[in-house]
């Protein structure tokens, strides 16, 4: 019997009892339906998290203040400052493969300027600091390290500093206050967006470490030191050294302090989303389940209500197989339909809840063709020993069921 | 010539609980094309189980039964199916249409089963010469439930022709209908018989059994008699004296 023939049988007797086979599918139809939802939701999201990391610069090595263990954090990043900044200028000479160093003292202050109230992020750095961010200086320059060494009243500013309190025109040139302290705006950066962990990198004021040390925050201590390597392949090795070289300038064994590759910030950051897909795949293959009992439970009914119409094809000259396959396309049309319905709806669903919640959302083409293939996988599974069972008939009992 | 049927101490004994029913005991029986033959007999007499068995519906018990010159009874499932397929067209008494399917739909029924498969434009083509023959063109498109039970007949009869058989068998395919609609089924099978083709029909209707050229009766599952008819009806005169005394009964 012809494939095409018996397809639109399945459409066919699917058609009859459009109510049942609504019901039917609905279990395939949440089950592909939520999953997809739920895994454009996490891909959005990691994909987020991966442009952010990517945003940190490239082949950047961060040390941190106090010690973190394991995947977890103890303290707050930078919150028990034991770094200075001879740690850095140590690592600078001291470390093969390293390309610049810019110790980092963070803070968060009111600035003023133009008569306007604004608390940004005031960051200490230094004149490398763009080089490892990968971060461009959009208009002006960045400060030297003539303005390092001379303690410079001069900064770099983001874009949302910009916003908010030069109005009109440009900034460069004009005077920033920090702490009552005039600060010459040498530079704006380009625009880059929210980090890893969901701040806006463009509301920061940077100047010169030694400026923020001394005049600002009168700090001792940098937060953290972030370093460049020469090459993707140095990176391992450039985290070993510095690892060493800190605990040999240290008395204690005990380090105070953390060296975090880009990969490792970036793997902690999607640690989550990691489980989530786990999860998801554990609820995608629990409804998909759910939903073939389903379809094996209605073909079931389906082939008891329909042994007067297989022994009458029997009797015409069906063979067992043409049963089989009769019933077989049945379940798989019934069960692949509800995964493309599903698939579709949770499209949709994704889409809006990007719009509405502004969520990041991405649907993967590769979780699509792997919810269409389980969805028939699931109906050939489901559909086979009803199928079976019709094909298995005797004509003359079944052409005698009332 | 090669007998069409040819039945050799067929047994068939169904074992239902604690006794077995010999519902057929040891039926021989040859049947030559061309022949219309009536199989006659009370109920229970095993008529449906013999002509189950000639239909390659079901299985003989013991004895030999060759169709076409084949052993049927060493074939296997799908064999038969194909048997029953190419070589055999089955008319029931409760005609066995497929509900909610066009009359044209169902006579395509036995060519979806094909080896050698038919274009569906083939198939429309052939359903519908097959429908002609019934006399029931005009009523492809109905559904069983729109035709009356001598239109259903016909569709099932069309149904049993479209796969060009050499045997016909119908199972008291007029045991659910009227006189009038049983005489002009009847008509419908002394022309497939004019034609060439070989027509075996139960029935325990002796008018009915008229219409056909030789009447085989059975009793316990034992044949009793095998005569030829001789005093054979013609479906289209029948039909005509009927008429005009349906005429007559009118006028009075
Ligand atoms: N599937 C079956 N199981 C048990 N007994 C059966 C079955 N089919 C028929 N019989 C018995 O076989 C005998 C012949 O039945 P059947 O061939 O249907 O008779 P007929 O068609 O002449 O009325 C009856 O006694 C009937 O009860
Ligand atoms: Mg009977």
């Amino acid at each position: 019997m012809r494939l095409f023939a018996t397809l639109r049988l399945a459409l066919r007797a699917l058609r009859r009892n459009k109510l049942r086979t609504v019901l039917t599918m609905l279990g395939i139809i949440i089950g592909v339906g939520s999953v997809i939802t739920a895994v454009s939701i996490t891909t959005g999201a990691t994909k987020q998290v991966e442009d952010r990391v990517a945003s940190l610069g490239q082949n950047v090595v961060t040390v941190f203040s106090g010690s973190f263990t394991g995947g977890g954090m103890r303290g707050g990043w930078g919150s028990a400052p034991t770094l200075t900044i001879e740690d850095a200028e140590a690592i600078k000479n001291g470390v093969a493969n390293v390309v610049a160093v810019s110790p980092e003292v963070r803070d968060r202050m009111q600035v003023q300027a133009n008569g306007l109230n604004w608390r940004p992020g005031v960051t200490g750095e230094g004149p490398d600091y763009p080089q490892i961010r990968s971060w461009g200086i959009a208009s002006g320059s960045m400060f030297t390290e003539q303005d390092v060494r001379s303690v410079a009243k001069v900064c770099v500013i983001g874009k949302t500093v910009v916003d908010q309190l030069f109005l009109d025109g440009d900034p460069v040139g004009q005077t920033l206050r920090v702490r009552d302290i005039p600060f010459k705006v040498v530079g704006v950066f380009e625009s880059k967006g929210f980090n890893l962990f969901g701040q806006d990198q463009d509301d920061v004021v940077v100047m010169p470490y030694t400026s923020h040390m001394r005049r600002v925050s009168r700090a001792t201590f940098v937060g953290s030191i972030l370093i460049q390597a020469s090459s993707a392949s140095a990176i391992t090795g450039v985290q070993r050294d510095i690892n060493e070289l800190l605990l040999s300038r240290r008395r204690s064994r005990e380090p105070d302090f953390t060296v975090r590759t880009q990969l490792e910030l970036a793997q902690t950051a999607t640690a989550t989303s990691r489980i989530m897909s786990v999860l998801l795949a554990a609820i995608a293959s629990v409804s998909l389940i759910v939903g073939g009992i389903g379809i094996m439970n209605i073909m079931l009914v389906s082939v008891t209500e329909r042994t007067r119409e297989i022994g009458i094809r029997m009797a015409v000259g069906a063979r067992g197989t043409d049963i089989l396959v009769q019933f077989l396309i049945e379940a798989v049309t019934l069960s692949a339909l509800g995964g493309l319905i599903g698939i579709a709806l949770g499209f949709t669903a994704s889409k809006i809840i990007a719009s509405t919640m502004g969520w990041p959302t991405l649907t993967p083409i590769w979780w699509v063709v792997v919810a269409s293939a389980s969805s028939a996988i699931v109906g050939v599974v489901s559909g086979f020993y009803p199928a079976w069972k019709a094909s298995n008939l005797d004509p003359i009992e079944a052409l005698r069921y009332e | 010539m090669n007998a069409v049927i040819q039945l050799d101490k067929v047994e068939k004994t169904y074992h239902t609980g604690e006794v077995d029913v010999r519902a057929v005991r040891g039926v021989s029986l040859t049947i030559q094309p061309g022949e219309f033959v009536a199989i006659m007999g009370a109920s229970g007499s095993g008529k449906s189980t013999l002509m189950n068995i000639i239909g390659c519906l079901d299985r003989t018990t013991a004895g030999r039964y060759q169709l076409d010159g084949v052993d049927v009874s060493g074939l296997n499932r799908d064999e038969l199916a194909d048997i029953r397929n190419q070589k055999i067209g089955f008319v029931f008494q409760g005609f066995n249409l497929l509900a909610r399917t066009a009359a044209v739909e169902n006579v395509e029924l036995p060519m979806l089963y094909r080896r050698n498969n038919l274009s569906s434009r083939e198939r429309r083509d052939h359903a519908m010469g097959a429908l002609e023959i019934v006399g029931l063109s005009d009523r492809s498109g109905h559904f069983p439930s729109q035709l009356s039970g001598g239109q259903q007949q016909r569709v099932a009869v069309a149904r049993a022709l479209v796969n060009k058989p050499a045997l016909l068998l119908a199972d008291e395919p007029t045991g659910n209908l009227d006189t009038q609609t049983s005489i002009e089924i009847m008509g419908v099978f002394q022309k497939l018989n004019d034609s060439g083709i070989t027509i075996i029909m139960v029935t325990h209707e002796l008018d009915i059994a008229h219409y056909t050229k030789r009447t085989v009766v059975l009793r316990d599952g034992l044949i009793v008699s095998d005569t030829p008819v001789t005093n054979r009806l013609h479906a289209g005169n029948e039909l005509s004296r009927l008429k005009t005394e349906q005429k007559a009964v009118q006028l009075d």
